[in-house]
């Protein structure tokens, strides 16, 4: 886009059109502010680099166990997890949903109930009430299915999937809700009126619709929920934050561990958040004219454009990214 | 149960009320088949409400409301009423088409799956055969360019046009147009209309709660006049815009014209 705009001048009809008003020429306004504030944060982020520079830290321990078995096999736990939880916590959540929209005063009290419940407590201390269920229930008998011991059934596993997925179902619940309801009434009277039931009218007018409402804040959840996993090291659950602090404090490189935990969890959310960016793009159809250019075609364009030396060919190298 | 031979909507006495608010208080008419019938009114005189009360989208209060000799969104056995469940009422709206004021397309859809997206799931047409109609229809309203398009890149009278594709998509056998034009540009109206004229042409019975007074003097066989919930003058459309008998009509009549 920009290097349209700032082409303009150049071939503007302005000056070389016989009678038309002679295109502005002024200097610009300099913003010496801009410059001051550049430099000082140059300056202290110079600062912290030679601190961190000079701190007593082994970088070779970081890159050592980076890919340490270890190390990945708590990664692997941690994403494990985390998706487990959040497609319980999505199919969970659209029930929820239903449950609350229903005319039944029964069940939308008691999705509200849920709701108002693993809302209003910390995961904490959900994770640490699943996972002593066994203090009061000593036996899990579910009648002809199943029956054992609790504190065999409550492995740190599952004390992690029921604290997480539980929790992530009320949140979920309220996304789903507000997605829904953001679908104008005006679609569903349009699709009664075509003698479409309510079934149907749900499933192929409203929900896709309100995935455009509800896709960028689950994306959001799914990043808060694979952060959140690292309190699962409470209940003993082998995740990444676990295993990084195990080797460190036995090997006595407590923080070089934490960082390796910390890099793990900063690459685990760019790549889900790059998979939500496109995910947000396809439901974005329909509600604008044209989907903007994803980041890989503005490169490629922008490549174009550079060999191309001028602007000529900036419609026709992406291609419309529909 | 049964309505005359060639009446298409017969409602009697049909109140309708929104808590305290009394909107329709006794409505009494006949839409006969083949017919051009059109509702003219100031705002809030119930002419909406009414329309939607024809494909149950609004539930009546008292009163009776036949479509086809059927009563709409009731059973009557043994003098007594009984509700229809939801997928009944779906039943009874496959046959009756609705415009709305403001398109209401879906707009995750082309225009073509727009038009296909009824039949298939409501009628259980094969895909490519209502693909194929929806083609025909969407070109039968002059849109026949515009089948891959979303409602967000059409102009608002392109998307009307294919909101009626839509509704001609199931086969109706009455049609309800709830102020076509009214969310329309100026420019825009002439291009609807024209398609409801040729619906019209092809005999197809039409309810059109409208302000286009032209459009319902040329093209309208009956219409009334409605203002606080009730039919205030009817008759042939000539007569009711050209000579109006009540007051009011002629008030309103002498603002709109």
């Amino acid at each position: 886009m920009t290097t349209r705009i700032d082409k303009v001048p150049e071939d503007a009809p302005g000056p070389s059109a016989p009678g038309a008003p002679e295109a502005i020429k002024a200097i610009p306004v300099r913003h010496w502010g801009r410059y001051v504030a550049a430099v000082v944060v140059l300056v202290l982020l110079g600062l912290l680099v030679n601190a961190v520079a000079g701190a007593d830290l082994r970088w070779k321990s970081v890159g050592d166990f980076f890919f340490d078995d270890q190390i990945l096999e708590g990664v692997k736990n941690t994403i494990v997890v985390s998706v487990l939880s959040m497609i319980m916590g999505l199919v969970l959540g659209i029930v929820l949903a239903v449950m609350r929209m229903s005319k039944n005063p029964v069940t939308s009290s008691v999705a509200w109930g849920y709701i108002w419940f693993f809302r209003g407590t910390p995961v904490y201390v959900q994770l640490l009430l699943w996972f002593n269920l066994a203090l009061i229930f000593p036996i899990i008998n579910l009648g002809p299915i199943y029956k054992d011991e609790m504190t065999d059934a409550m492995t740190p596993f599952m004390a992690a999937l029921l604290g997480l997925g539980l929790n992530e179902a009320a949140y979920m619940a309220e996304i789903c809700r507000a997605g829904i309801q953001s679908v104008d009434e005006g679609q569903t009277e349009a699709s009664q009126a075509l003698g479409m039931t309510q079934a149907q009218n749900m499933r192929r007018i409203v929900l896709p619709q309100a995935m455009r409402v509800i896709v960028p804040p689950t994306g959001n959840e799914f990043i808060n929920l694979l952060k959140t996993s690292s309190l699962c090291s409470v209940v003993m659950y082998e995740e990444a934050l676990r295993k990084a602090q195990n080797i460190g404090n036995n090997s006595s490189a407590v923080v070089e561990l934490l960082l390796v935990a910390t890099v793990w969890y900063l690459a685990i959310t760019t790549v889900f958040s790059i998979g939500q960016y496109y995910l947000e793009r396809r439901y974005a159809k329909g509600s604008l004219r044209e989907l903007p250019d994803t980041p890989w075609q503005r490169v490629r364009k922008n490549l174009f454009v550079l060999g191309r030396g001028t602007g000529s060919g900036a419609q026709g190298a992406g291609g419309v990214g529909a | 149960m049964s309505a005359r031979d060639s009446s298409m909507v017969k409602a009697e006495a049909v109140h309708k009320s929104f808590g305290a608010v009394d909107v329709l208080k006794g409505i009494d008419l006949e839409v006969k088949s083949g017919e051009v019938f059109c509702i003219v009114g100031p705002s809030g005189s119930g002419k909406s409400t009414f329309l939607r009360c024809i494909n149950h989208l609004e539930k009546i209060n008292a009163g009776r409301l036949y479509v086809d000799g059927t009563l709409v969104g009731y059973r009557e056995k043994n003098g007594k009423l009984y509700e229809l469940r939801d997928r009944e009422v779906a039943e009874q709206r496959r046959d009756i088409g609705m415009v709305f004021q403001r398109f209401n397309l879906f707009p995750h859809m082309t225009a073509l799956e727009n038009v296909a997206e009824a039949p298939v799931q409501v009628k259980r047409v094969p895909k490519s055969k209502a693909r194929e109609r929806a083609r025909e229809l969407l070109e039968r309203v002059g849109l026949g360019d515009k089948t891959d398009s979303h409602p967000a890149q059409l102009s608002g009278g392109q998307q009307q046009r294919v909101a009626i594709a839509r509704a001609l998509a199931m086969d109706p056998k009455l049609m309800l147009f709830d102020e076509p034009t009214s969310a329309l540009d100026p420019e825009l109206v002439g291009e609807v209309l024209d398609v409801m004229r040729d619906l019209a042409r092809d005999g197809m019975t039409m309810i059109v709660v409208t302000h286009e007074m032209g459009f319902a003097r040329e093209v309208g066989d009956s219409l009334v006049f409605m203002d606080g919930g009730v039919v205030v003058e009817s008759g042939a459309p000539r007569d009711v815009l050209g000579d109006p008998q009540h007051e009011r009509t002629k008030e309103f009549l002498s603002k709109v014209l």
